[in-house]
């Protein structure tokens, strides 16, 4: 009882926070993957994700982002070391690769809307395809965001490496969140979603 | 401590006017002046409901009845349904989680104070741009100007083709808004109740209420974010084109309702567990004793909280999902009402042999038991699938869901007002009043919604705006209709006492009621910073171990 009455919650309110906001990001998440998954093999007419989605681009704009959240620990890592020269270095370079990835969906979604002709009201595949991916991709637009702010206070030198590394460090679990729900997503659509029609019916 | 110097000497100020008191209002941060709000918007909220419900029971007062018409009837069940539910239920809750909160766990704000003023706003706003559908959705179109598809908006109804004009967007702004507002609160309670408790207080040392709403905030991230996923999809779909719930597409229509009642069900607890908190608060109070069972109390929430997430289908029993997930559905159930059933218990035990005094909080907490108990009954008769075929989209499920929003969350709510009214105004209610009240709304209650049992057996489905006079459903209606006026005089006496009590009440002191948890310990109305120095708590009654320090809670923990 003794050591009890001197307790006294040590939990941070920013990790806490940022963890609530990811719990929440994922169930909404999940609505939109449900979704994808409910409607796989339930387009009879219109472009098919057999034929429709191929790995090249994809797959280095994958590359990319899951780069991306390597580099933005070494830029955390670079700036608890005290050196913010690195961490700008290594957050400029994470900011990069997260806009190649959207320049890539960007490409992607051209050739699919130019040549293949699949829209979001071609059929469900089109309408559950461009919500999950773009819904994804907004979160990508978010996180860049906050990258993007983060670097530019540490540029006009406001981020001070021994108070803020932990702020920092938070800033950047969005970043991984939304690189993890890409791994789901990309699982999703690419492999999981890709059934023959003949395989479902 | 700036603003403690300057409140602390309020004789040296003129009199703000009134733009001053509206932007001290408006740009504040303070948990307790948003929590007030929170419940003042409420109930304004609750007053335009009331009178949309008043309105269709004038219509349904007789058999063909013409007083409203038919489309206007259909807005009005919508709006009423959605501004129960979004804009009276859940901000009220919200609000008294925002007050109380911070002040039960010993700390002077939320985690996240101007988030949680930017939750505020997102429900205000939310709550506006829905009824703004009534003027801003008239247009060319010749098309409803309020959304009219119910509360819970099933596809297809909800398609271009069915439902035009702008009303359903509306409807979906509207929600998805006010929608963000509960996430930011929520993740805000979660942060206060994890971080910011005064040192001893542990999570089995915090108020009861605090653990409810822990449930309670993780379960609006759960289950709100389904279903604005949900309203994005039918955005797209009414705007863009996409196919989600559109059946002739190969969307489904089924899906629409899978995502919302699987928001729908766990959003039943999140209105009733804050209210259970509230009654958990005031029953050991008024019976002078603890709260019987703590530990299973905070089980029984938890596993609630667990349960609910699984149960959504049981709103979905005559759509066809077939005999397995029929059954999965009703089990699940009927095991909800295990950990509910150990509330009453408990509840019960902690009244049993206790002092009781029927002070005006303690008698909506002890109406809230009864009450919730018999919607609870009827809920297990609503689960049994079977019964369900036959009495689903009944007056009886009216009946079922109002004996537990009203006679469950209502009466907390109103517990809840009376019991902490004195704490944050300083001014004591009246007893006389708050006992019309009471007995006003209870009367006004039962004679409103048990009759509805008995038209729904009988077979009157719910939503339709009037009736054939052989049904043998007039009798029933009228009653339920009679019963309006009553709950408007119970509710108006409460306006009124709150109006007189602001003006000539009696002074409350700090502890008007002699309670045991925290936000008793500091003045009525708490300052700005809540408490001079933060506490320091050996056990789950601070209060009673610093006027009891021969016989400590501490020793028997």
């Amino acid at each position: 009882m003794r050591t009890m009455s001197k307790f006294k919650p040590t939990l941070s309110r920013a990790k806490v926070g940022m963890a609530s906001l990811i719990f929440m990001e994922s169930a909404l998440f999940s609505a939109f993957l449900v979704t994808y998954l409910y409607y796989i093999g339930k387009s009879p007419t219109g472009p098919q994700p057999m034929d429709c989605l191929d790995l090249g681009l994809v797959t280095i704009n994958s590359i990319c982002l899951f780069a991306s959240s390597a580099t933005v620990v070494f830029a955390v890592r670079a700036l608890s070391r005290g050196s913010l020269k690195g961490f700008q270095v290594w957050m400029l370079l994470t900011i990069l690769l997260g806009l190649e990835f959207l320049i890539g969906t960007g490409l992607e979604w051209k050739k699919l809307i130019e040549v293949q002709g699949l829209t979001i009201d071609s059929n469900v595949f089109g309408t559950t395809f461009y919500t999950l991916v773009g819904f994804h991709a907004f979160h990508v637009i978010v996180g860049l965001v906050l990258l993007t702010g983060t670097f530019m206070l540490a540029l006009c030198g406001c981020i001070k490496p021994e108070r803020d590394t932990e702020r920092v460090e938070i800033a950047t679990w969005y970043w991984h969140f939304v690189d993890v729900v890409w791994i789901v997503v990309f699982t999703l659509v690419y492999f999981v979603g890709k059934v023959p029609q003949e395989a479902l019916s | 401590m700036t603003h403690a110097s300057e409140s602390s000497t309020p004789a040296t100020k003129t009199p703000e006017s009134f733009w001053e008191i509206v932007g001290r209002w408006s740009m504040s941060v303070d948990h307790k002046k948003l929590g007030m709000m929170y419940v003042g918007a409420g109930l304004i909220f609750f007053l335009v409901g009331g009178l949309e419900a008043a309105f269709m029971r004038l219509q349904l007062a007789q058999a063909n009845l013409k007083i409203i018409d038919p489309e206007t009837f259909n807005q009005l069940f919508t709006m009423h349904g959605t501004t129960m539910v979004f804009l009276v239920g859940m901000p009220i809750l919200l609000g008294f989680g925002n007050y109380l909160l911070p002040l039960m766990v010993g700390a002077r704000d939320m985690a996240f104070p101007r988030l949680n003023a930017f939750g505020f706003w997102l429900f205000i706003f939310g709550g506006l741009l829905l009824y703004f559908s009534y003027i801003g959705s008239q247009g060319l179109y010749g098309a409803p100007s309020a959304p009219d598809v119910g509360w819970f908006a099933y596809a297809p109804l909800t398609d271009r083709t069915f439902s035009r004009g702008n009303s359903t967007d509306y409807w979906i702004l509207g929600i998805l808004v006010s929608g963000f507002g509960s996430m930011t609160t929520a993740i805000n309670f979660i942060g206060t109740i994890l971080c910011m408790r005064c040192p001893g207080m542990t999570l089995m040392r915090m108020p009861i209420m605090a653990w409810m709403m822990l449930v309670v905030a993780a379960l609006v991230l759960v289950a709100i974010p389904v279903l604005t996923g949900a309203q994005i999809m039918l955005l797209l779909d009414r705007s863009f084109g996409a196919h989600f719930f559109d059946p002739e597409t190969t969307g489904s229509a089924v899906l629409w309702q899978h995502l919302f009642w699987f928001f729908g069900h766990p959003e039943v607890y999140i209105l009733i567990l804050p209210a259970f908190g509230f009654v958990s608060e005031i029953l050991p109070t008024f019976s002078r004793k603890v709260l019987f069972g703590y530990p299973l109390m905070v089980a029984a929430t938890v596993s609630i909280g667990f349960i609910s997430l699984g149960v959504w289908a049981h709103h979905m029993f005559v759509v066809g999902l077939g005999p397995v997930l029929n059954s999965f559905f009703g089990a699940m159930t009927f095991l909800i009402s295990v950990p509910t059933g150990i509330k009453i218990f408990n509840w019960i035990a902690t009244m049993w042999g206790g002092r009781l005094r029927f002070a005006t909080p303690m008698l909506f907490a002890t109406g809230f038991i009864a009450m919730f108990v018999i919607g609870g009954l009827t809920g297990i008769m609503l689960a049994t699938v079977p019964l369900d075929w036959q009495l689903s989209d009944s007056y009886f499920v009216v009946g079922h869901f109002h004996y537990v929003l009203f006679g469950g969350t209502v009466f907390g709510i109103f517990g809840a007002l009376f019991y902490w009214f004195p704490k944050a105004t300083g001014k004591m209610l009246s007893e006389r009043l708050g006992k019309w009240t009471f007995w006003l709304l209870f009367i006004g209650f039962t004679m409103t919604f048990m009759p509805m049992h008995v038209s729904g057996v009988l077979g009157m489905p719910r939503r339709i705006y009037t009736y054939e006079a052989d049904r043998g459903w007039e009798i029933w209606n009228l009653i339920t209709t009679l019963g309006v006026p009553v709950q408007m005089a119970g509710v108006a006496i409460f306006l009124w006492n709150v109006v007189k009590s602001l003006r000539s009440g009696e002074n409350a002191g700090n502890n008007p009621w002699d309670a045991w948890t925290l936000e008793w310990s500091t003045t009525s109305p708490p300052p700005e910073w809540n408490f001079d120095r933060i506490p320091t708590v050996t056990s789950a009654r601070p209060l009673w171990d610093s006027a009891h320090p021969e016989d400590p809670d501490a020793h028997y923990e």
